[in-house]
């Protein structure tokens, strides 16, 4: 019965972390330390930052992996899956109705102006998340490299309507992550066998 | 059969996707374009509408886009792809790998994808300021500078650098995009 209150709190408190963060991810990673670790000690500090750098380094929206470790973590299984339809469901549920009268709205002069005006707004937006990102990164040559590498090819093909799935930049680039740091190890070796 | 087809891009895009939301833009800007699930610049509006209401980016795009083209069937099903790689992948983690950056070979791999995401990201920018600003989605596409959308584009960059230089804090995206639908209604009334 406690599993129980336990969870059913778990996805009440999510509910709410999904339903007043906005901008995904990282608004949503300031409330989940507010609610699970400043107020309930669900988390230490150190778990918390082990969460984050867990979420960040895992697929998929960062919110969504940090709710799953986070529920884990507090009830297991059932725990996980509580905190992660939590943070979904308001979602879902406010855009799903959007959905239903967006193409209504759309018809109106007035808001397809607007609209023209938000377009210019989310490219800034994208850049400057990109440029954030940037500045974020770990800046070794290597990374360099492949930043240049996959941006110049990227928006050549794009230029020029090559079709190239996204995907392979990411699989390309963590294997060659791993050959790098294969390489050296291999050099490294090597190296001390000559002494 | 546009349920499972919704389904299966989006669970590659969860399973595949880096860097949260905006990491995402490139890989579901090439799947509905693609699929002619959405024009260029309906994305643009649905980017908007997802980053102007609450929760992850990556969820508010998958039920948008599942619901414009099937319904509340599709919505469900495009949220439950997205969503379904990240739960199993940190299931996973955190029952038995726990912490995965102290395995050296994870942190290799990382290396290599975080630039190339921030590098897809940057790309994907530039991709889609082409055909808003200078009217062309390729070169062989036809050249007309678009000064109306430049215009809103530099008033946006203007409001959000008095907000860093003048007032010393970062502008909520929320407000940048509701000052740049006043500004887009005032150049488009002209």
């Amino acid at each position: 019965m406690d599993k129980f209150k336990d969870i059913l709190k778990l996805f009440l408190i999510s509910l709410k972390i999904g339903l007043f963060t906005f901008g995904g991810g990282y608004g949503m990673l300031a409330l989940i330390e507010h609610e699970f670790t400043e107020k309930r000690n669900y988390l230490s500090a150190e778990e918390f930052a082990d969460m984050v750098a867990i979420a960040e380094s895992t697929p998929g929206p960062i919110a969504i992996n940090a709710a799953t470790y986070t529920g884990y973590k507090r009830a297991g299984f059932f725990g996980a899956l509580a905190a992660t339809l939590g943070v979904c469901i308001p979602s879902f549920i406010i855009i799903f109705v959007i959905s239903l009268f967006f193409n209504a709205f759309l018809s109106y002069k007035i808001v397809q102006y607007a609209f023209r005006g938000v377009q210019a707004c989310v490219i800034f937006l994208i850049l400057y998340t990109g440029v954030k990102t940037f500045i974020k990164l770990k800046k070794t040559p290597f990374g360099i490299a492949v930043m240049c590498v996959t941006f110049a090819c990227m928006t050549l093909l794009g230029l020029f309507a090559v079709d190239f799935s996204s995907v392979f930049y990411i699989l390309i680039s963590g294997a060659a992550g791993l050959f790098v740091y294969l390489a050296g190890l291999v050099a490294a070796r090597i190296k001390r066998g000559k002494k | 059969m546009i349920y499972a087809k919704l389904f299966l891009v989006f669970l590659k895009i969860g399973a595949v996707s880096f860097g949260g939301g905006y990491g995402m833009i490139s890989l579901i800007r090439e799947s509905v374009l693609e699929y002619g699930w959405l024009t260029e610049e309906k994305f643009l509006d649905f980017i908007a509408v997802s980053e102007s209401t609450p929760g992850p980016l990556a969820v508010n795009m998958a039920t948008f886009i599942g619901a414009s083209q099937a319904g509340i069937g599709g919505a469900l099903v495009a949220t439950l792809g997205v969503v379904l790689p990240s739960f199993a992948v940190l299931l996973v983690v955190s029952a038995v790998l726990g912490n995965i950056l102290k395995y050296a070979g994870v942190k290799a791999v990382l290396g290599g994808i975080r630039p190339a995401v921030t590098a897809m990201i940057l790309s994907t920018a530039v991709l889609m300021a082409a055909p808003l600003f200078f009217g062309a989605d390729s070169v062989y596409g036809e050249f007309s500078f678009k000064w109306k959308n430049v215009a809103v584009f530099a008033a946006v960059a203007a409001l959000w650098l008095f907000f860093k230089i003048v007032l010393r804090r970062n502008i909520p995206p929320v407000l940048l995009i509701i000052f740049s639908a006043a500004a887009g209604i005032a150049v488009y009334s002209l």
